[in-house]
């Protein structure tokens, strides 16, 4: 019976660490017998070995590392709860993950064009990465984004510039993943705006934004207002699109930055999974049925470079929030205990040493993606240590999935791991430390408490801080950086992005301000603000008013800027 | 080099250095790996947090009084930012703090920041004890030029 003065965590972690507590006794004696003798009496061989979460392997593992009943309560099958061999019955065989190539630098122009090429290449899905002064709500007209523009993705000051950037792309036809969080709703309210203009209705716009704030203060730091303010704007989002845009999936609770920003794979999994459980608990809250919002919630987690712990860390995250939404949130429909997922190849895994290794550390990780059976999929160029990608770049890139696709068989059996007991052990020990991580975050008070008060932060810099150390003790490898380094190299030739995108940049948005109707303008922002200051008005409604005067989206996220104040990080350093 | 050669210029003063990322730009992974390993070498060190303009650093820089600013940018913005700071400093009659640089800077950058006097310029995968070597050795040419200069 469970205790009631236990909380959820605390009961499940027990079970777990129960069920994880394993029979060594037929190991030790191969150990003694067999492997001692032929290592000359030394049983590791001198080496350590531990993946990314800090767990130590053994040699080799056995039956008595996984429950008796792994199969039928721990797996089930494909499209069964609790899905840990996959979301669908037919996986890959009813179709093939989304080849989803994250795209944006310089103009909406260059942009478009190429969106366009991937499109004529076979990507089946546009995704869009916007530049930093756009991430953090300013216009490129702010003396702050001087040298920004078009950097690190397409810069958009007004709804002018994603009229430009999907010209001649019919919305209906396609659906669209917008790498974008502070301003997530203007840029969805943007997005709504070219699609009225070219008559598609609101309904049938198919696509996402990430919208995943908490990973903002927690990972990538792309923030304009404190957490509260931001969470309540995405609440109106979920509010209104889950009303009005059937099609839409408004968060893409995002564990990859967390991993880039220097996380172990179990810190990855539990702290992505630790957002997702707070914007179900937020939509509750707002009123929603579970049942309406919970299909709409996607993820998108990191493909590093450790095979077998990428794979387990995927199939963990299955399990662990189809047992959580249905054993704590009383999540009734199959459909709302899907975790479909979004991959990213690791970033931090490419070297600028060598850089041709990185299509092969890149087809690795798109490999356990496929293996950890994602829906969707991005593998990075292997220019991206230097620059954005150049145009033959992503192409290989593209060409690496097509090939694991159609070439290699992978795809053509449903978790073709399962049931092995080092990956089956893996995923259950990834998941036990999960469960440690939602307990001390629950200790804490929460994700939101822990979050101001930089512990998630603290966590993965430290994590973050022993692998570089162990990198420079050569403790752990990265080919051409640390070992069979080779002297010399020549630099490769990458994209630059030229300041005549700035200048672009500069005269539209000068154009669009003597274009626009200022009163308009006004009124809407005096709108948009009134709503602001009241918790329980919609803002979106107000939002959308405002981006179809043109108001641009700095004069948008002063309105918040006004009302709300900015975010000062806590210091973790 | 060896950085022995230098000790005794900071044993009543450790190294005292401001860490930045001026404009926008919320990759710190590196600067927060940095800001320990420098701690952990007997720096002081100064992280002043994501979003400060070259005009908060070069600031910051000058009250504190430090040796060393260590600028980093990940988002390509390094050939504009990084000079703001460089120019600001020359502006306001500075030249017994260093400027060091490090990020995603392509090699053909390098020679034009040099110019500029932003040293190191490191690029992903360089071992820490690289650049504090080459920290060592700007601080130290920083503290022989106040010992002599003023």
């Amino acid at each position: 019976m469970v205790n009631d003065s236990k909380s959820y965590w605390s009961s499940k972690l027990l079970a777990l660490r129960e069920q994880n507590s394993v029979n060594n006794r037929a190991y030790e004696e191969w150990k003694k017998k067999t492997l001692e003798p032929w290592n000359g009496g030394n049983s590791s061989g001198g080496r350590e070995f531990v993946n990314s979460s800090g767990i130590s392997l053994k040699e080799v593992y056995t039956p008595d590392d996984i429950p008796k009943d792994t199969d039928r309560r721990l797996l089930g099958m494909p499209g069964e709860y609790p899905f840990t061999r996959g979301v669908y019955p037919n996986m890959y065989r009813g179709r093939r993950w989304t080849m989803r190539m994250f795209s944006g630098f310089g103009t909406p122009e260059d942009t478009n064009r190429r969106l366009k090429y991937l499109i004529k290449h076979g990507e089946s899905g546009l995704s869009i990465a916007f530049d930093m002064p756009t991430l953090y709500g300013f216009d490129c007209d702010n003396t702050r984004a001087d040298g920004e523009i078009g950097k690190c993705g397409v810069n958009v000051s007004s709804l002018r510039d994603m009229e430009v950037i999907f010209k001649g792309i019919d919305l209906s036809q396609v659906s669209t993943s917008m790498t974008i969080n502070a301003p997530a709703a203007i840029l969805t309210a943007m997005y709504i705006a070219v699609g009225k203009k070219k008559n598609i209705p609101v309904a049938d716009l198919a696509g996402t934004v990430q919208a995943d704030i908490l990973k903002e203060y927690i990972a990538q730091k792309e923030w304009i207002y404190p957490p509260e303010a931001h969470l309540r704007l995405i609440r109106d989002m979920m509010v209104y699109c889950t009303e009005n845009m059937p099609k839409w999936n408004y968060i893409s609770i995002s564990g990859y930055h967390i991993r880039e920003a220097g996380s172990s794979a179990v810190q990855e999994l539990a702290f992505t999974l630790a957002d997702g459980f707070h914007y179900v608990e937020m939509g509750q809250a707002a009123g929603l049925d579970v049942d309406d919002f919970a299909p709409r919630l996607s993820f998108f987690f990191n493909s590093s470079i450790n095979f077998f712990e990428e794979i387990a860390k995927m199939r963990a995250a299955r399990r662990i929030w189809a047992t959580v939404l249905r054993e704590k949130y009383g999540v009734k429909k199959t459909r709302s205990l899907l975790l479909r997922f979004h991959t990213q190849t690791s970033g931090y895994t490419l070297t600028w040493q060598q850089p041709l290794n990185n299509i092969v550390r890149t087809t690795i990780e798109g490999m356990a993606a496929v293996l950890g059976g994602t829906q969707s999929l991005h593998t990075n160029s292997y220019d991206e240590a230097w620059a954005l990608p150049s145009e033959d770049a992503v192409k290989i890139a593209l060409r690496t999935q097509q090939i694991i696709s159609e070439e290699t068989g992978i795809p053509d059996v449903i978790d073709p791991l399962g049931g092995s007991y080092y990956v089956e052990w893996l995923t259950n020990k990834l998941e036990e430390e999960a469960y440690r991580y939602f307990e001390e975050i629950e200790r804490m008070g929460g994700i939101l408490e822990a979050v101001k008060a930089g512990y998630l932060q603290k966590e993965i810099a430290a994590t973050s801080y022993r692998r570089q150390i162990r990198l420079e003790e050569g403790k752990e490898v990265m080919v051409g950086v640390n070992k069979n380094v080779e002297e010399g190299e020549q630099p490769i030739s990458i994209l630059r992005i030229s300041k005549k995108a700035q200048k672009q940049q500069l005269d539209r948005l000068k154009e669009v301000k003597s274009d626009r109707n200022e009163k308009k303008v006004i009124e809407a922002l005096d709108d948009l603000e009134k709503a602001m200051r009241k918790e329980n008005e919609n803002t979106m409604p107000y939002i959308l008013k405002a981006v179809e005067a043109y108001a641009t989206l700095e004069e948008i996220s002063n309105v918040g800027r006004k009302v709300f104040g900015s975010w000062k990080e806590p210091v973790i350093v | 080099m060896d950085p022995g050669k230098n000790q005794s210029l900071f044993k009543d003063k450790p190294i005292k250095i401001l860490l930045a990322k001026p404009g926008i730009d919320g990759h710190d992974r590196g600067i927060l790996v940095l800001a320990k390993a420098f701690r952990d070498a007997g720096m002081e060190v100064i992280y002043v947090g994501l979003l400060p303009t070259p005009e908060e650093v070069v600031d910051t820089a000058i009250n504190e009084d430090v040796d060393v600013v260590a600028l980093s940018l990940l988002n390509g913005a390094h050939m504009t930012v990084f000079k703001k700071v460089a120019d600001l400093m020359r502006e306001k009659g500075v030249r017994d703090i260093a400027i060091v640089g490090g990020g995603t800077i392509p090699d053909a950058d390098k020679p034009k920041l040099e110019k500029l006097g932003i040293t190191g310029n490191y690029g992903p995968g360089t071992p820490i004890a690289e650049i504090i070597n080459h920290i060592t050795e700007r601080a130290a040419e920083i503290r022989k030029l106040k010992a002599t200069g003023e």
